[in-house]
């Protein structure tokens, strides 16, 4: 094994710049992380405290538990727009399975609160399994797929909640929404987990390493005898049962579930994915840069609270640190072809 | 030898090393106007890195590059191709998405006067310039879409009519069959009355005597000869790129050699009236354990879909395949290989990772035997280095990212990700393009061994030396149909020419 080594160092030996550049798309997030808590610590005594993080840390957690199955989509070099609207139908269906207060006027379908929650899990199952069946079997691109999708689920959240508004959801749930333990909320633990098994999933299982494969080199994956149809379908249902885990658990936090409450999570969670650099075109990143997306845009979010900006102002900011990180990760990929050469 | 011009392109001591690597070493190279210089080698032995040093594409190393007396340093390829140097690559550069015509004018299309691209134009002249070459072709289809061999032949004529004085040719012929072949000579000898310094690299040591003025040989990133291609001979040529006699190592297959009895094992791959829109006509044949099979034919026989159905690729318009007597339908290439069929596709773009290591490359296609749920890195780079030492894939290190290999290499590591579990039916279309005389010779005492422990195997190839170096029984293959079976019966080059 002599050799492997030697070779090893030479690879690392071959300069500082080139391992830089390689490893670009892991230290640019990672530096912007550091710049953007820096900056706000200084601009606001209130950012850097430990209260704040926990602030911080609860306000991502939906976005968090959604980017975990977009980050499978990703790596794949796909991509899923319908999780938003996924993750708000699937908070609906579990409020509409429960008993509501007299005040509310939606005919919905009481049950005990397991089926209410198998009920809303199969739900976003299935609606995960059309787009995947669009994208494998019809061969729509998925990007026009679960547009679709987004209208679609979109349209049965109308259909359930009729312009009303449900408040109640099962004990559970409620409680994993909304409740802490130990002064730690359940959803952060919750995200918590979630991105710790997406990470396990990726990182040490057969199915993970297909995922970065089929992202990698379709072809040759299929070269190689993968289903591919299957593993991109397998990562289109992931992705919709995260969606609606968030959706659910998005609904006890915020305590109501009504139609359009979870748009902005679909730009958050494609930001969060992509900010942290995981690649557009498929194969490289991972739940780890993930996380680290998730941190500059809850930061970002969050401390632009603190430094008394103009809200109207705030949205333009995050428009363009989205735009930088995008730059980035298309560059990135440049760069490391040019390193490969 | 045309010693009275002053070289265009010189290169003084060139050494160039990746990480702790060196690809050469202390190299001088120099290229005159009319001149075309064989380039040969072992796989890994430094000819493309040279090459890509000259067109800009590597630009740290050290030595002096001089450019008509003036030293040059390149930033990037563009400052290359300003010079007036074009190359093809070893692996197919082109944009598969666009158009012919598209990829004809790469990067200067004619616009009008309003910088709108002129698409009537350019497609009729990019439909004139490679008619000139021979081809015919629709220049307004997508390129991805054409067999490899062409759109390599397009890539040829794209940079052989740029109007580069130096033209760079990285084994240029590897996906070509023979008429094509002599169209590309014929062209180049063309080019070199026009003075034009030519460079061809190529592992067909026969093609470089026949063509070139001058011949280098590289070994293990040095230059160890530079004759006059008059002045020497393929044998002595071999001994140079290894280093022992060659004489044993390759056969000129010129004469007749005999096929022998048919093997009587059982039946592995019976294939029954198949027929795919305008690529194949009812071909029928079978393939049996212990057998290889070859199937010749020119580009665009038909072959390269038949690899594709018989691997679940392509789904056949009629007829059936029967592998071990059950009649099946793949409806996937993962349904193919459960059923014990493996192929190598003639492209390594299409079935290696090239940002992935060795090691996952390698087990890719074996992971579903070694691990259920949770991967064993450990044994996956064991079974990886087996491969490594037994095909001896240089350099033998299966965490290295497969980018970085030599082509050649890459080629054996394609092969070596079906070697562990060895399949039913192997199929290999071109198994040996690309490779050493050595290395070659390698892959042949491997899919021996692989006959001899019973496997099917078909090798589909348009080179005549690949087929009649490997097969006990050949199927000529012309336009999609099977025109002509050689079994138990003598057979040669040129017979193979003239059956299809
Ligand atoms: N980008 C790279 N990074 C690291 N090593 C490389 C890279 N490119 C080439 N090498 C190494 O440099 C050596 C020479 O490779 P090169 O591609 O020049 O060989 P070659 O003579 O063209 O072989 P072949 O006939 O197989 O194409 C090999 O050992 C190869 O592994
Ligand atoms: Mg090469």
């Amino acid at each position: 094994m002599s050799s492997e080594t030697a070779l090893a160092a030479g690879q690392r030996a071959r300069g500082l710049a080139p391992f830089l550049r390689s490893q670009m798309r892991n230290i640019a997030p990672f530096l912007t992380l550091i710049f953007l808590s820096g900056f706000f610590a200084l601009a606001s005594p209130s950012f850097a405290t430990l209260d704040n993080l926990g602030n911080i840390l609860t306000q991502v957690s939906v976005t968090g538990i959604i980017a975990v199955g977009l980050t499978f989509v990703i790596l794949c070099a796909e991509i899923d727009l319908s999780v938003a609207s996924i993750a708000n139908v699937t908070g609906i269906a579990v409020a509409y399975f429960t008993l509501q207060e007299s005040y509310v006027n939606i005919p919905n379908i009481p049950l005990p609160g397991a089926a209410a929650f198998l009920l809303a899990i199969l739900l976003c199952a299935a609606l995960g399994l059309v787009n995947a069946l669009g994208l494998t079997v019809i061969g729509i691109p998925s990007f026009i797929m679960t547009l679709a999708m987004m209208q679609i689920a979109a349209g049965i959240s109308a259909l359930l909640v009729r312009g009303q508004i449900a408040y109640k959801v099962p004990d559970m749930i409620t409680t994993l929404g909304s409740g802490s333990i130990g002064g730690i909320p359940w959803i952060v633990i919750v995200a918590a987990i979630m991105l710790l098994g997406g990470h396990l999933v990726l990182t040490y299982t057969r199915f993970g390493r297909y995922v970065y494969m089929v992202g990698g080199n379709r072809e040759a994956a299929e070269y190689s005898g993968l289903n591919v149809k299957l593993i991109l379908g397998s990562v289109m249902v992931i992705s919709a049962v995260c969606s609606g885990i968030g959706g659910m658990l998005g609904v006890a936090h915020f305590g109501s579930a009504q139609q359009n409450e979870f748009d902005t999570y679909l730009l958050d969670s494609i930001a969060a994915v992509v900010v942290g650099g995981t690649s557009l075109f498929g194969g490289r990143g991972g739940i780890g840069n993930t996380i680290v997306g998730l941190f500059v845009l809850g930061v970002l979010n969050n401390g632009l609270d603190h430094v008394n900006i103009d809200s109207f102002l705030k949205i333009l900011i995050r428009g363009l640190i989205l735009l930088a990180a995008l730059i980035i990760n298309v560059y990135a990929q440049r760069l490391r072809e040019k390193a490969a050469e | 030898m045309r010693e009275d011009r002053s070289p265009i392109l010189e290169l003084q001591g060139i050494t160039k090393s990746f990480g702790g690597v060196e690809a050469l070493r202390g190299v001088d190279f120099a290229l005159s106007p009319g001149e075309i210089h064989g380039l040969v080698g072992e796989n890994g032995a430094g000819k493309s890195t040279l090459m890509k040093i000259i067109a800009g594409v590597h630009t740290e190393f050290s030595g002096r590059f001089l450019i008509d007396g003036q030293e040059t340093h390149f930033r990037s390829a563009r400052d290359a191709h300003a010079a007036g140097i074009a190359m093809v690559h070893q692996e197919l550069s082109v944009a598969p998405d666009l158009t012919v015509a598209e990829n004809v004018f790469l990067g200067n299309q004619p616009t009008n006067a309003l910088g709108l691209v002129q698409w009537r134009r350019m497609a009729r002249e990019a439909g004139e310039q490679l008619a000139r070459f021979g081809i015919d072709v629709d220049p307004m289809s997508r390129l991805g879409d054409l067999p490899i061999g062409l759109q390599q032949l397009i890539e040829i004529a794209r940079v052989l009519f740029s109007g580069a004085r130096i033209v760079i040719l990285d084994e240029p012929t590897s996906a070509l069959s023979p008429p094509e072949v002599e169209r590309l000579f014929a062209t180049l000898r063309r080019l070199r009355e026009q003075g034009t310094a030519i460079v061809f690299i190529s592992h067909f040591i026969e093609d470089i005597l026949r063509v070139s003025d001058t011949v280098t040989v590289f070994r293990n990133g040095r230059k160890v000869a530079e004759t006059a291609s008059a002045a020497t001979s393929k044998g002595a040529l071999i001994e140079a790129m290894i280093g022992r006699g060659g004489e044993a190592l390759e056969h000129s297959y010129s004469d007749d050699l005999m096929l022998p009895r048919p093997a009587d094992g059982s039946v592995i791959l019976k294939v029954d009236q198949l027929s795919l829109a305008r690529s194949l006509k009812d071909v029928s044949f079978e393939a049996r354990a212990g057998e290889v099979l070859g199937i010749y034919g020119f580009m665009g026989c038909g072959q390269q879909e038949l690899s594709r159905i018989l691997f679940g690729k392509l789904k056949p318009d009629g007829g059936t395949l029967a592998v071990e007597g059950r009649a099946r339908t793949f409806a996937s290439t993962a349904a193919a290989r459960r059923a014990g069929v493996a192929l190598v596709p003639e492209s390594r773009r299409a079935m290696l990772f090239h940002q992935e290591p060795v090691y996952k490359n390698i087990s890719i296609s074996i992971l579903d035997r070694i691990s259920s749920l949770l991967l064993k890195p450990t044994q996956e780079r064991d079974i990886a280095q087996r491969q490594v030492e037994q095909l001896q894939i240089r350099p033998p290190v299966v965490g290295l990212d497969l980018g970085m290999l030599s082509g050649g290499n890459q080629q054996k590591v394609a092969l070596a990700k079906w070697l562990t579990y060895p399949p039913k039916l192997l199929v290999l279309c071109e198994p040996t393009r690309g490779m050493d005389v050595g290395a070659k010779n390698d892959v042949i005492n491997i899919i021996r061994d692989l006959r001899a422990k019973g496997l099917a195997i078909i090798v589909l190839s348009t080179e005549p030396e690949t087929v009649l170096s490997l097969a006990d029984r050949i199927l000529v293959l012309k336009r999609g149909a099977v025109v002509r079976e050689f079994k138990n019966e003598p057979v040669s080059k040129d017979r193979l020419l003239e059956a299809a």
